[in-house]
């Protein structure tokens, strides 16, 4: 089947996931091959996604680490203190 | 699960209790962002993601091996960022949940006429990514909670549908939504920072 445009848009998100069918996806392929429109976006959608997944981008507050291990090491010790559920003490 | 994940909980269970900052130490980042993506402030973030440490730690001997740990950890921070959101919000408004696909739109992406100038080097600009997580942030609710989970979390389809409460054929849409008004958005912002080299007709070969 011959696919327009506004097909593939449909489905770039579960071709990028290589989730679509292996039939829509010789489709898709064969579209892109000669499309530079389509081609065009699923390279930049590409492009985000791999900014997305790239530390940098989304950075956890400075400390966040350290204060979250000193919170779960004070509970730690809590909980060293307290006997266990069913536990004869 | 991973064989030493699983030797971990184990251990920990019979003991050996400080292991769990061991444990926790590669999803730190994952029940972060999670909080982010739901009640989008960072201080609030941060409260969010210690609790659900806390509480991940009390209940350790719920966590039943059949499911993966870093979901089940995601169901808690989930469920800890709704409550904070809930409070927030005096239990007024509606509900994330009941948020339904109402969002009547186009979503389609943006078609880019000489996107080969938009070279990989690009991707390195601080100001890309500034323009990245404002475009997140300022997602509908749930369709950043589901690209949160799936593109910055990389949890696959199944598990993010078992993390949200919602139907897998949900997660797929929402994701597409996501990503494409993110393409959109970011669009104009590739062209506009890309150094113009080339026209699209007299792209060199």
């Amino acid at each position: 089947m011959k696919l327009d445009c506004k097909h593939v848009w449909e489905h770039i998100s579960e071709y990028i996931d290589g989730s679509v069918e292996a039939k829509l996806r010789e489709d898709i392929e064969r579209h892109l091959e000669h499309c530079e429109i389509c081609s065009a976006i699923l390279d930049s959608t590409r492009n985000i996604l791999i900014l997305t997944a790239d530390d940098r981008t989304f950075e956890l507050p400075v400390g966040y680490s350290k204060r979250l291990h000193e919170r779960l090491k004070e509970e730690i010790e809590k909980s060293k203190q307290e006997p266990r559920v069913g536990e004869p003490e | 699960m991973e064989t030493n994940e699983a030797g971990l909980i184990a251990r920990i269970e019979a003991g050996e209790k400080e292991l769990f900052h061991e444990l926790i130490q590669p999803y730190e980042r994952m029940v972060y962002l999670t909080l982010l993506s739901i009640v989008k402030n960072e201080t609030e973030a941060e409260d969010g993601a210690q609790e659900t440490v806390i509480s991940a730690y009390r209940h350790l001997a719920s966590f039943r091996g059949d499911a993966k740990f870093s979901t089940w950890l995601t169901t808690i921070a989930i469920n800890e960022g709704r409550k904070r959101l809930r409070k927030a919000k005096n239990a007024a408004e509606e509900s994330i949940e009941e948020e339904v696909e109402a969002h009547v739109g186009d979503y389609s992406p943006a078609p880019l006429t000489d996107w080969r100038e938009i070279p990989l080097e690009a991707l390195e600009r601080k100001e890309l990514r500034e323009a990245l997580r404002v475009a997140v942030a300022e997602l509908p609710d749930i369709y950043r909670q589901v690209f949160t989970l799936r593109d910055l979390e990389e949890l696959n389809v199944e598990e993010t549908a078992q993390a949200l409460g919602i139907n897998p054929g949900a997660v797929k849409v929402r994701l597409h939504r996501a990503r494409m008004m993110l393409q959109k958005r970011l669009v104009p912002f590739l062209k506009t920072t890309a150094p113009a080299r080339r026209g699209f007709f007299g792209r060199a070969l």
